[in-house]
Parts: structure tokens; sequence; C-alpha cells
């Protein structure tokens, strides 16, 4: 239980000095000094010691339970990814680098890799670009802003899990509402859950329906503190409206767009819910032939269907280190951009 | 320059939310009908009058009100106690000198890009040594500290709580937490309400951890949802009203709440 921790510290505070309830834990041992030392000299004594520790004491609880429960499991993945762990018999015997070839030499995994990264693109570059441009059409002096900008967050509160399922109905192979329309207009219906591009696009299209309008309000939350007298300037020059927000928005804006995208890289890599809705047979794990199965999937699938936790550990690794690489990747390739534009504008 | 906007923004703004609004309604539609409707092509354009005769078939086939329960435990308890350690900490880096304080804002800003959901495997292993396999307590585990909590307190106090007013807290002899109480907390109120709600929102809709640790028995509504779902045979009806039924608390959340959520998300990023 989280509350522990206070209740402890607080009570030894307590007992240390009635009139503060500063949770430090060196007030146990000012208290047994405070019968021998006159009054004030240790009462002075005391408000030094608030001062000087009271930052630590406030930051720690935070720093303690993260690493309790963020760091050390994530750690520790890299620990149980080197055994032989079974989920019912527990720690096995040391198995060195064996999960991790079992892991790649299973045919379902690069083909999870390779979905997880295809989902990944098709759901984060249109992402960007919508984001941006609903951004711009927010940036500016609308009726209602705020009206406006609670519409657009609107699907951010459907959860992932229904996120799944609804779309998996809309995109539903023989009686959805996506092929039904298609039909309407004469186009042929399309295999979304069967066929493996078409079923990246409809699990992308939730996660852009999902994000779009969260990212554009970062995106216009920065945007907003560009100086207006930029625009004027730019007006004055004749640039139109496009014009201002390709050459002086946008490129003001880079880091928070840089931000926007390393996180949704962050995110978006670890899809799970979604893809797991979308598939209507029993298993849900991502489609009969896998065309669906994303690398946190199989981490369940290892994990959790097969009970072999050494092999979800080193999935689990494997997909930290796509994780790491993508988002360095995007990092470096960002900031080649940034450089490529900055050249541009001043020739 | 004003910058008044003319129909077309309007108009395309508009169209965007209908078109996100369109999935919602069409999740009650289907959950508002037989189970037949979903075969017709064309589908219908008003709800049904089924929607209860459906609701009533969720509640017979998953333990939903448990579920509700569950997730409201898990949710409030994960997102005060967020608040709780965010505010504290955030403080501290906000308006307190100590040594080391940059290098360790450093590290809690790194630590939000740390996909800490990769560590589910030593989490399940220390829960079921402790026994905790499911109860809703390990389902709350995970989410007790986010670092997003503690940086977005922090850029909140950096400029809402003036330095003069602590130092005269202090001088009056208030301890420093006394000073944390009555100078900060009152005036972090609303960052603290934002940041509640946002985790709050954030716990509900979480699915992979309580997935692993929660049985079907004692589930929270994703897990039921996912029951719900994968049966043997498809009832959209049935799916679609469970469906409408679980977003409901997070919409009327966020039709009271919504200017909050947006003022929170922009506020996040605007230093970040």
């Amino acid at each position: 239980m989280p509350h522990d921790v206070e209740v402890k510290t607080g009570d030894a505070a307590q007992a240390a000095s009635p009139g503060s309830s500063s949770p430090d834990p060196h007030d146990v041992r000012l208290s047994a000094r405070r019968t021998s030392g006159p009054r004030s000299a240790w009462r002075q004594r005391l408000s030094r010691w608030d001062v000087r520790f009271s930052p630590y004491v406030y930051i720690s609880p935070f720093f303690i339970l993260f690493l309790i429960v963020g760091m050390f499991p994530l750690v520790y993945t890299a620990v149980v990814s080197v055994y032989d762990w079974s989920l019912i018999g527990g720690k096995g015997e040391f198995v060195g680098l064996q999960n991790y070839r079992d892991v790649i030499e299973n045919p379902y995994f690069l083909k999870s890799a390779v979905n997880t990264i295809s989902i990944f693109l098709l759901s984060s570059v249109p992402q960007i670009l919508m984001s941006l441009a609903l951004a711009g059409l927010l940036d500016t002096a609308l009726r209602g802003a705020t009206i406006w900008r609670m519409g657009v967050l609107l699907p951010f509160v459907v959860a992932p899990v229904a996120v799944g399922i609804i779309f998996g109905s809309l995109f539903g192979d023989r009686y959805g509402l996506i092929n039904e329309a298609l039909g309407w207009v004469g186009l042929p219906s399309v295999a979304w859950h069967t066929d493996r591009l078409a079923s990246h696009l409809a699990i992308a299209t939730m996660v852009n329906w999902r994000w779009t309008g969260y990212n554009a309000l970062i995106l216009l939350a920065a945007m907003q503190s560009v100086p207006r007298d930029l625009y004027d300037a730019a007006a004055i020059d004749g640039a139109n409206r496009f014009r201002q927000f390709t050459s002086i928005t946008v490129p003001s804006i880079k880091p928070t767009v840089v931000f926007v995208v390393i996180t949704s890289t962050i995110g978006g890599l670890q899809i799970f819910a979604e893809p797991r809705m979308f598939d209507s047979t029993l298993a849900q794990n991502g489609g009969s032939d896998r065309q669906f199965s994303t690398m946190t999937m199989l981490i369940y699938d290892f994990g959790w269907h097969l009970r072999d936790l050494g092999r979800a550990s080193a999935t689990a690794w494997l997909l930290f280190l796509l994780i790491i690489v993508i988002a360095l990747g995007n990092y470096v390739l960002s900031r080649r951009f940034g450089t490529l534009t900055k050249a541009r504008r001043r020739r | 320059m004003t910058r008044r906007p003319g129909f077309l923004v309007y108009g395309l703004l508009a169209a965007f939310i209908v078109g996100s609004a369109l999935p919602l309604y069409w999740s009650f539609l289907i959950g508002s009908h037989t189970k037949e409707v979903i075969t017709r092509d064309v589908p219908p354009l008003l709800p049904g009058g089924h929607f209860l005769s459906n609701a009533q078939r969720v509640f017979d086939s998953v333990p939903f009100w448990k579920a509700l329960g569950n997730s409201l435990m898990v949710s409030s308890v994960a997102a005060t106690s967020v608040v709780i350690f965010g505010t504290l900490a955030g403080y501290a880096f906000a308006k307190l000198r100590f040594r080391g304080s940059t290098a360790l804002l450093v590290f809690v800003v790194v630590t939000m890009a740390v996909p800490t959901q990769l560590g589910v495997v030593p989490l399940f292993i220390v829960m079921a040594e402790l026994g905790w396999t499911g109860s809703v307590w390990a389902a709350i585990v995970p989410s007790i500290v986010t670092a997003f909590g503690v940086f977005f307190m922090r850029q909140y106090l950096v400029d809402a709580v003036p330095d003069e007013l602590i130092e005269a807290a202090r001088v009056d002899g208030c301890s420093m937490f006394r000073t944390f109480l009555t100078v900060a907390v009152p005036v972090a109120r609303p960052a603290m309400a934002i940041l509640w709600l946002f985790t709050f929102m954030m716990v509900w809709t979480d699915f992979f951890w309580p997935l692993i640790v929660l049985p079907a028995d004692n589930p929270t509504v994703q897990v039921a949802l996912n029951q719900l779902q994968s049966g043997y045979f498809k009832d959209y009806a049935l799916v679609l009203a469970g469906t409408s039924l679980a977003t409901i608390p997070l919409l009327v959340l966020f039709v009271v709440t919504g200017k909050q959520f947006v003022a929170g998300i922009m506020q996040g990023a605007v230093k970040g």
C-alpha cells in the first residue's frame, strides 16, 4: 500500500516536533537530544535540518516508489530473460541467450515486428500532419474556442478497448459500415480483417481517431506562443495564410513537434488493446495468420498463453531496444530535417 | 493582426468533430437495436428501443457492476496517490533549492519517456509472490506514481507560487511542511484537480496490466469488455451496448470537466 511510507515517516516526525509534521527521518535522532540542550538552540538546529532535508523528503516518495514499480521491473526483465522461467513453476536454469534465440527464430516474431512498425508508420505520419492542420484551424480567433477544443478531444475519452471493439465492427468484413458505404458508391468490399495491409490500415485509423485531437491541442499550445508580429511582418511581405503556416508556424514549434513524435513513437510501438480487440477470432492474438499481431501481443502470448515468462521477457527487452532505436532515429531525423529547412530559408 | 476565421475554418472543424463523434454514435446505434440489425444493407439512422434490454444482457453475461466499482476504485486511488506525491515532489523541484535538484529533475523528464509497461513480467512475479494477483490492489500498483505528475506540478508551481509568499511564511515561523500546506497547496489546487482527472482517465482506460493480474470474476471495465468481445458467437448488439455503457461514465466526466482536460493538455505541453 502506497500510504504506508507516508504514515510511518509522518509519525516519526510528529514525535520529534509537535509543531512541525515534516517527515524527516533525522528528527528521530534529534528528539533524543531534545532533553539535554537548551531549548532555543535545539529549535534553531531543528529548523536548519528542516530547511536542509525537507526537499529530499518531499521528492523521495516519488523516487522510491518509481524505482520499485517502474524502474526495477524494467531492468529485472533482462534478468528473467536469461532464465528458463515458467509462469507456474517459477525460476529454472540459467539459459543465457537461448530465450532470445527462440524468440527471434519464432516465425511470429518477425511478423509481429513488421506489423508493429507498419501500423506505427501508418498511424504516426498521417496523424502528425492532421494534428498540425487541425491545430492550425484552432489557432484562429474562434468564437467559443473551448467548445471547439473539447470537441476535437472527444475521442480521447474512449478507452482503447472500446475503440478496438467499435472499429472492429465498423470495419467488419461482412456487415461493417465501411464496406457497406464502399458498396453504395460502387466500390468492392475490402477484407479488413484478413488482408494484412488492410488490417494495419484499420488499426492505424483507430489510433489516428483517438489521438489526432489530443496532439493537436499540444501543438496548439505551442502555436499560441509564436509571436503574432511575425505573422504581421510576413503578411506585409506578401505571404498568404498557408505560406505563413509552413514558413513561420511549423518551424517555430519544431521542439513541440519532436516531442509529440517521440511520445507517439513510444506509445505507438507498444500498441496492444486496439489490435487485440479488433480480432474477432477466439484466440485474440492478431488474426488467424497473425496478420495484425503486434510485439506487445507477442509478450502476452508468450507469457500468459504459453506460460513462458523467460521468452516473454526476452520479447519485452527486444521491443524496448526497438523503441530506443526508433525514438533516437526520429530525433536524429528531425534534427537533420530542421537544419535543412533552416539552410533553405537562409538562401 | 486579428485572424478572424471564415466559414471554411468553422466548416472544417465541424466536419472533423462530426467525424469524431460518428463511431460513438454507431456504437450506441447498434447497441440499441436487436442483433439482426447489423446484417441490413443500410443501417438504421436512429437509435432503437432495445438499449435497456441489451444492457440487461450485458449485466447477465459479465460482472459489470463489479467491474465499474473496481475501475472506480483503482482509478481514484491511483489518481489520488499520483497527485499527492506529484505535488510534494513538484513543489520541491519548483521552489526549494537543494543539491542535485537539476540532475534529479532531468532524471524525471527522461523517465517520462521510459516504457514502464515493458516491465510487466517482473511486476507480475512480485505480485504473485506477494499473493496479490487477482486483487484490485495489484491493478493499482504500477500507477501509484508517474514522472508526468511530478513534472506537471513542477511546471505549474514554478510560476504560480511567488517566492515572496514562501519567504513570508518562513519568516512568520512556519516549518517547511507547514509552508507547503498553507502556501503552495491552495495555489496548486487547480493543477492538482487537472492532474487527478487526467490520471483517473489514464488508469481507467488502461488494459494490458489489469488483463494480466485480474481474473474474469473480478475485472475492471476494460477487462469485462474484453470478455464480452471474446465470446464464441459475435452479438454486436450486446458487445456495443456494453461498450456504450463502459464509455458513458467517462463521457459524463468529460462533459462536466472538459475545460480542465483541455487546459491540462495545453499546460502540460507548453514548456515541455
